[in-house]
């Protein structure tokens, strides 16, 4: 229960999904778009939009970035601020397909 | 079925060093045994719920849920090692000269099983869930890879299993003198490693700032992807690309947990 408070109590904290900087769709096991420029030198709201019915896991080793997202279901993740260059990403579950980089310029 | 594996693997190894370090640490607790089951049992429950729910905890705190979640589960299991490990340096040295009074063993030793059972728990949760949707997710698009997923993921638990046992086997040929001190030491490792995890899951957040990220980047030299980056990474927090805020939580947990126990300790050293 204490947990329960605790999360509600961060809640005014985090903005809405309404404002993403960026989005990514993953729909047939690829992401679109499959490269992403970003500016450099500025934090990144980017918003994963999940339209497969099965879960995808969006990674990347450059960015330090983990996250699941449920099937046909949208997730917010921060990155950055970046220094530019290209940074790949991929998707654990099927990362024969799910392939991508956010180029930070 | 090989990369279903690998995944498998990687999951089920970060957990079993987990459970492989504490159960090791908690070799002369009565009735360990029975406690660990009961919480690998009750992680392997848990996985499959919050698999399920994925989606309500995802969009929970406008979607950072699960960032919340990672990072409340990693701060309980801190908190639990933490408390094990102060405990154990005030009474380790009577464990280690089995001349612990019968009646308060079992009483402090229940309260030792219980913050196993936990720890344990929250391990195979946090691991076990993945797996459970990666799993899922093969089982739902791949129609007739089912045998080859469930073999994969079969040889990817034993293979985890396997090195987790190895490493608990390594640990009790440690000779009593320094077992306390090893294990100790390898908790108090896992501990600040956890608390690093649970502030990286804070700043994807966005609840907590980066500071430096990252504060360096040693991705060439020991990709945290390789085996040995994975074990460090599961051993003793390493990161490839940690930022600032990191660094501060796995030092200040690491200073915090040592002081309590070099407090908890002392008195007893004349003994």
């Amino acid at each position: 229960m204490k947990q329960v408070y605790l999360i509600l109590l961060l809640l005014p904290l985090v903005a809405s999904a309404a404002d993403a900087d960026f989005t990514l769709v993953i729909k047939d096991h690829r992401y679109q778009p499959s490269e992403l420029s970003v500016p450099a030198g500025k934090k990144i709201k980017l918003l994963i939009d999940n339209k497969d019915a099965t879960p995808e896991e969006f990674e990347s080793h450059s960015l330090n970035r983990e996250k699941v997202i449920a099937g046909n279901s949208t997730a917010i993740i921060y990155i950055g601020p970046l220094e530019s260059g290209r940074y790949s990403f991929f998707g654990e579950f099927n990362e024969a397909t799910a392939q991508g980089a956010i180029i930070a310029k | 079925m090989f990369g279903t594996a690998v995944i498998v693997f990687r999951e089920v190894l970060e957990a079993a060093i987990i459970i492989s370090i504490v159960s090791a640490a908690t070799r002369d607790v009565p009735g360990r045994t029975r406690w660990l089951i009961a919480g690998l049992l009750a992680g392997l429950t848990g996985s499959a719920i919050v698999a399920a729910s994925t989606d309500a905890i995802a969009s929970f705190a406008s979607g950072v849920g699960q960032e919340l979640f990672n990072a409340i589960v990693l701060g309980v299991a801190v908190l639990m090692l933490a408390w094990h490990n102060i405990w154990m340096s005030s009474h380790g040295a009577e464990l280690a000269n089995h001349a612990r009074k019968v009646s308060t063993s079992i009483r402090e030793g229940r309260s030792e099983c219980s913050i196993l059972l936990i720890v344990v728990g929250l391990a195979v949760l946090r691991e076990g869930s993945e797996t459970v949707l990666f799993l899922y997710g093969i089982a739902a698009s791949e129609s007739g890879g089912t045998h080859a997923m469930l073999f994969g993921g079969l040889i990817g638990t034993l293979a985890g299993i396997a090195v987790g046992y190895t490493i608990y086997a390594g640990l009790l040929r440690i000779p009593m003198r320094w077992f306390f001190a090893a294990t100790g030491l390898l908790v108090l490792l896992l501990a600040a490693g956890m608390a690093s995890t649970a502030a990286h899951f804070l700043i994807q957040a966005d609840l907590l700032p980066g500071l430096a990220s990252p504060l360096w980047d040693t991705s060439a030299a020991l990709p945290e992807n390789g085996l040995t980056g994975m074990l460090l990474h599961s051993l003793i927090g390493y990161d490839a690309r940690p930022d600032g805020m990191q660094v501060i939580f796995y030092i200040s947990v690491l200073a915090i947990i040592a002081m309590g126990m070099k407090l908890a300790g002392k008195p007893r050293k004349s003994i």
